[in-house]
């Protein structure tokens, strides 16, 4: 297969402006303002089903239709903060193919209308941030960033912006409160960023890979971004592959490869001869499958991984073997959620508080069956309660690792009817 | 006098430059990584000195240095080794290796050598799932990544941060 993302596989030293402008770059761009309408370049990315990669799947098109068009100034951000556990993509294609990135950031904001983007990096990321500074300054002075592009009176500058270590900052409105200067902490929403966005200006604000899918969709049309992946789940997707596997590591798939594909044929199976016991498709936020034959031949992609009882998200395929328990496994995802809670939302920040001292006692083997109840209604009585999307995730390995594994959990008594 | 004006106000001035003129405050994150650079933690004189450029209370600067990880607000290890031990790193026998690492410094983790050099610790996802066991160092400078490591390859590093 054709790589469409991480290109710099088959094209060595791609992340060279020289390199990546011999090889079709800034092309779409070029397309983009030097013949296109904006809202032309927004239906085409609309009609190409691209589905956002940084874990929702929302129609990338129709969040483009929803920029508030009336207001300004515009802006558009890239959401690189990765934190997910699991997730190692973005570092991937902005280490290596930082340039179509930076690209479909440039496209998108011709198509809405701005003339400032930002990239939020997480501030782990501080030597890539530094490489970025040095790309975008070579853009500037290769005339693809500045006034009047092309001869157009189109303009545009992108600014790099580290975080500091905050895992909510993911969460499109807590990184837009962060880039403010503000602590990243999640807004009420509606509105949502299109509207009442950076400063409240409408915004978008779109995940890096997300971005990076844009320029061959401008260049290659819409029908043919539509024969790769599902009807639904257009494209090709990258998948980051670790835990218990032979070869981990980010493989560019179609949407709708199975996971035996990945795991198996791409990811060189289990080591040590272990047995696939678990697969968390989304990370550490996963809802955990149980590794069967019928979870094993589902295919990847946004509609069919909820059929057995999860979601794809940003599609970080944690494999657990058999010499795992759950009880070790939700302790570790329960701590990463407690100390990323941001506090502001009180089922989140006690919940998670809860959980965590809960399966400390549980995993130590202090604790009796009924605490393992407890922390199972702990979590459920999160459950849509919370303001962003971390309570939801933070309970969903801790139910179902209960519920889908309970051998784990060393249960010897009949559990007591919990009111 | 503001002393992180006068030390560092053309970097400063470029870093105000790339927000808009009225939201002076996007730069308090910036600001803060040069008010750390030196001495790896921000005092309360650099919170009321940033306070002062971007026209926010010193309150309100400390609290950006509460809620986020990578500052500091009191002295500990010029160089900070920071393990990534969460479930996808856990699962390549990241705890073992920062246990390891403790073992041979004499330190629990979280704390730092006699010398006041070196703190070791454990910290959430850094995105490099794949190259387990690993950790990044931060000092004033920056943050840089380790992969792929064994208790030895990050002993030497750390034996050469300690002279």
């Amino acid at each position: 297969m054709e790589y469409i993302l991480l290109r710099h596989r088959d094209i060595p030293d791609l992340h060279k402006l020289d390199v990546y402008v011999k090889h079709g770059g800034f092309e779409a761009f070029k397309k983009a303002v030097t013949s296109m309408k904006p809202e032309d370049v927004v239906e085409e990315v609309f009609k190409s089903g691209l589905r956002g990669r940084g874990g929702a799947g929302f129609p990338t098109g129709l969040k483009w239709r929803f920029i508030d068009k009336k207001n300004s100034p515009r802006y558009v951000v890239s959401n690189a903060d990765e934190s997910e556990p699991g997730t190692f993509k973005d570092r991937e294609i902005m280490e290596s193919n930082p340039f179509q990135f930076f690209e479909g950031v440039m496209i998108c904001a011709f198509a809405v209308g701005s003339n400032t983007a930002y990239n939020y990096l997480r501030g782990e990321f501080w030597e890539l941030g530094d490489f970025l500074d040095g790309k975008l300054a070579e853009m500037e002075k290769a005339g693809y960033l500045g006034d009047d592009l092309f001869g157009t009176d189109f303009s545009l500058r992108i600014h790099n912006h580290l975080g500091a270590g905050a895992y909510i900052c993911g969460e499109e409105t807590a990184l837009l409160e962060s880039l403010e200067g503000k602590l990243g902490q999640p807004r009420l929403r509606p509105p949502f960023p299109p509207s009442f966005g950076l400063y409240g200006k409408p915004t978008i604000v779109n995940n890096v890979e997300t971005f990076t899918n844009v320029p061959p969709i401008i260049t290659k049309g819409a029908d043919w971004y539509r024969t790769i992946g599902t009807e639904k789940s257009p494209g090709t997707k990258v998948f980051s592959l670790c835990g218990n596997v032979e070869k981990p590591g980010n493989y560019e798939l179609p949407l709708g490869t199975t996971f035996r594909e990945l795991i198996f044929e791409h990811g060189g199976g289990i080591p040590d001869g272990r047995q696939v016991k678990a697969i968390m498709p989304a990370g550490a936020s996963s809802a955990i499958i149980v590794a069967d034959d019928e979870a094993l031949d589902t295919p990847m992609d946004y509609e069919s991984v909820p059929n057995v009882g999860s979601m794809l998200g940003s599609a970080s395929i944690i494999v657990i073997d058999d010499s795992v328990s759950m009880d070790w496994l939700v302790r570790k995802t329960v701590h990463f959620f407690k100390h990323e809670s941001c506090g502001k939302c009180t089922p989140c920040r006690e919940g998670t508080y809860w959980m965590a001292h809960l399966i400390d006692r549980i995993e130590a083997g202090e604790a009796g069956p009924e605490k393992v109840d407890l922390l199972d209604q702990v979590a459920k009585n999160m459950e849509g309660k919370c303001l962003c999307a971390l309570g939801e995730f933070a309970i969903q390995a801790v139910i179902t690792g209960i519920e889908r594994f309970p051998e784990d959990w060393k249960i010897e008594a009949p559990r007591p009817e919990v009111a | 006098m503001n002393g992180l004006l006068e030390k560092y106000g053309a970097e400063i001035e470029t870093v105000l430059a790339k927000y808009p003129a009225e939201q002076k405050r996007s730069a308090v994150m910036p600001l803060l990584y040069i008010a750390q650079r030196e001495k790896m933690y921000v005092s309360e004189k650099d919170m009321a000195e940033i306070g002062e450029i971007l026209e926010l209370d010193p309150t309100e600067v400390g609290s950006i240095v509460g809620y986020y990880t990578l500052y500091y607000d009191r002295p500990g290890g010029t160089s900070r080794v920071q393990v990534c031990t969460d479930l996808p790193c856990a699962l390549r026998g990241a705890d073992a290796f920062a246990a390891g690492l403790c073992e041979r410094l004499g330190i629990q983790l979280g704390e730092t050598t006699e010398d006041g050099k070196v703190t070791v610790e454990a910290v959430m996802c850094l995105a490099a799932c794949d190259k387990a066991p690993m950790f990044q160092l931060q000092d004033g400078k920056g943050l840089k990544y380790y992969e792929n490591q064994t208790v030895e390859s990050a002993i030497t590093l750390i034996e050469k941060l300690k002279k």
